[in-house]
């Protein structure tokens, strides 16, 4: 977890932040989905909106910040410009997926859940996309991609860090 | 006008399918009209671009944007011959052993397309339950033996009527899309290819049980199937097919959309029911049911969406029509999903009673590789392993429980001759230690024990004591787990040291696979 003294989130702005909360008020259950919204505007759930979000929904700070960490999806500091979110699974395994991740891994020099020191790249772990049957699959800056190898996994990161 | 169907569904996206659509546009000239479609299950032939001709349509695939000039050349807008033709997409050997109930529009119909939906069948469950009425339909829903798709496969009219027969100021309809397993897509499919037809059930759900709100717990892995579901619910709205008056029938159903956060454990229902509430996706204690105590604190049907999915074609068609399909206690039909190291990947409906040889053998033709069937995973990260030997087993709830297996949600992942099963035995134990909720013991740190005691026997220390010390490991998680993620995790691991022993010799292979 960020330290709550470090400002991580560039674009911080409790005024943002408090308008995308009073969105969702109405919600039934809106934890998530503000959580979500967070994320979507900031690139990560910054740490200065969990007392925010706390307040709004009259929850303990430290519940919030027990959601926000039960779930992979939820980043305390904004990821890499390009995101590679690529399947792990079985089916993808089937088919060389740990060949493909390990190649693309070891070309960008980093780890599952890691960003290239230039802040160029995010390569995170996922458990199945849905495209079992045409794996090994990753959605790159969302974008989809289906019977990849260790190449074409490249290729298609270099086109979207491209882009 | 020529119109051309070229799916939308992600998997055809994957592969390109957008690309072949700007080729198509760019350079099949005026007077032809391109529907996005839902995806007809036909994966490995993605992207399947179809032509509208006297003769039905005709299909073409796999198509690349550098295959379109030849095809055009080649007299595509009037079905002519290529190499890429294959025929009428309903004559496929692929279709013609299908029994396509739930999916039968999907791949067909423009998913957003309120009109194509009724024009193929679509509101006629709907119509006919609020004819019925609510008890009837349950009775219906009963009487057609439908039973959880998900996996745990507990009757759904039976679930139904409890929730009808409780006594609750507010009742809610919750869809479990929360579609973790490797291997799995068929809910994927229908909320991109036929989202109306999950729209349909869970409004004759509402109706029967009396719920007034419904949600749709959908995953974040699914992106582009959450903003075409979301456009369909929008669709429906204004048709008044949800919202305070539907249909014109006076009763009132809402429904909602909901995106997961990347937790596999919320699949499971409880956990679902408590990340829908706001909270960490932590697995409830069971009794109370969801069905007595469940979305805040209400009496709540949640059912797979395959469930939901099938009731509109369970009302429409008749429960005994849906009954006469199926084998035993398992009736009606399962879409089964072929996945992995598959020559013909997709997905497959079919009644339950199909063997798990003729689907690998036949119907997916092998493997990809051209390699031999060394095993497959049915049913998920928490299926176990078949070996060959064990494909008599036909494709049916308790007969894949007693061998040991489980169908779960239908997924198959086949894997060749060079897998590793103690690599795959080690994968299961990991991904549990990864998505465990870590409520009980038994699945939080047996989880992570197991990986160690796995890796002490792939390294060849004291191998014997030591996989003794998995079994015994793996009784606790199965029988000690408050959910299934721990309870089943053994499935997999167990079924890769019975069937696959040669795979644990502790000769000193590592099982390692890249470190988190």
């Amino acid at each position: 977890m960020a330290s709550k003294t470090t400002n991580l989130v560039a674009d911080w702005d409790p005024n943002r932040a408090a308008e995308i909360i009073n969105a969702h008020l109405g919600l039934e259950g809106p934890a998530l989905p503000i959580l979500h919204g967070l994320q979507a505007a900031f690139g990560c759930v910054p740490s200065e909106a969990i007392p925010m979000v706390a307040k709004a929904l009259n929850r303990s700070r430290a519940e919030i910040h027990g959601v926000v960490t039960f779930y992979h999806d939820f980043r305390d500091a904004p990821a890499g410009k390009t995101v590679v979110k690529l399947c792990r699974a079985e089916a993808c395994q089937a088919v060389g997926g740990r060949e493909a991740a390990t190649f693309l891994l070891a070309s960008l020099g980093i780890g599952w859940g890691e960003t290239t020191p230039d802040g160029a790249i995010t390569v995170e772990p996922i458990y199945c996309l849905g495209l079992c049957a045409a794996a090994p699959a990753a959605l790159v800056n969302g974008e989809p991609h289906g019977r990849l190898d260790g190449m074409a996994l490249i290729e298609a990161v270099a086109e979207a860090t491209q882009s | 006008m020529i119109r051309l169907f070229v799916p939308k569904d992600v998997s055809a996206l994957a592969v390109g399918a957008d690309r072949v659509v700007k080729a198509l546009t760019q350079q099949a000239g005026e007077g032809v009209q391109i529907v996005r479609t839902g995806s007809r299950g036909m994966t490995w032939l993605e992207p399947l671009i179809e032509v509208e001709t006297p003769e039905g349509r005709i299909a073409y695939g796999p198509v690349t944007p550098a295959d379109v000039p030849g095809l055009l050349a080649a007299g595509l807008l009037s079905g002519a011959d290529h190499p890429l033709r294959i025929g009428r997409p309903e004559d496929h050997p692929f279709m013609v052993r299908q029994t396509r109930l739930t999916f039968a529009r999907c791949g067909i119909v423009d998913p957003l397309s309120l009109d194509d939906y009724r024009a193929h069948g679509g509101l006629e469950g709907l119509t006919k339950a609020l004819a019925m009425g609510p008890e009837a339909v349950v009775a219906e829903v009963t009487a057609s033996g439908l039973r959880g798709r998900g996996g745990a496969g507990f009757p759904t009219g039976i679930k139904w009527k409890t929730v009808a027969d409780a006594a609750a100021d507010r009742k809610y309809i919750v869809c479990n899309a929360d579609e973790g397993d490797s291997g799995t897509f068929a809910d994927r499919m229908i909320l991109e290819g036929d989202p109306f037809c999950l729209i349909e059930g869970m409004v004759i759900a509402g109706l029967a049980v009396g719920a007034t709100k419904g949600f749709v717990y959908s995953r974040s892995e699914y992106p582009h199937a959450n903003v075409s579901f979301t456009e369909a619910l929008i669709l429906a709205r204004e048709a008044g097919l949800i919202g305070p008056d539907v249909l014109g029938s006076g009763r009132s159903f809402e429904l909602e959309l909901r995106v997961g956060a990347g937790a596999y454990v919320c699949g499971e229902e409880t956990a679902l029911l408590e990340s829908l509430e706001g909270k960490r996706g932590m697995v409830r204690a069971k009794p109370p049911l969801p069905a007595h105590i469940g979305l805040f604190g209400k009496p709540t049907v949640i059912n797979n969406l395959v469930s939901l999915a099938s009731v509109p074609v369970i009302l429409a068609k008749g429960a005994k029509a849906y009954a006469d399909y199926g084998l035993g206690r398992s009736r009606g039909t399962m879409p089964i999903q072929i996945a992995g190291n598959a020559r013909y990947t997709g997905l497959f409906e079919a009644a339950f009673g199909i063997t798990l040889g003729e689907i690998i053998d036949t119907v997916a033709g092998g493997t990809l590789s051209g390699r031999p069937v060394k095993a497959v995973q049915c049913g998920g990260p928490l299926g176990a392993y078949f070996p060959p030997s064990l494909f008599d087993t036909p494709y049916d709830y308790e007969a894949f429980t007693a061998r040991d297996g489980l169908i779960g949600h239908g997924g198959i992942v086949v894997f060749d001759d060079s897998v590793q099963m103690g690599a795959q035995a080690r994968f299961a134990m990991e991904f549990c230690a990864i998505e465990s909720c870590g409520k009980c013991t038994p699945c939080r740190i047996g989880s992570t024990r197991g990986v160690e005691v796995i890796d002490k026997i792939m390294a060849g220390t004291e191998a014997a004591a030591n996989m003794a010390v998995l079994e015994d490991l793996c009784q606790t998680m199965k029988y000690g787990s408050l959910c299934a993620l721990g309870g089943f995790t053994p499935y997999p691991v167990m079924s890769a040291v019975r069937h696959f022993p040669e795979d644990f010799n502790g000769s000193g292979i590592s099982a390692k696979v890249p470190a988190e």
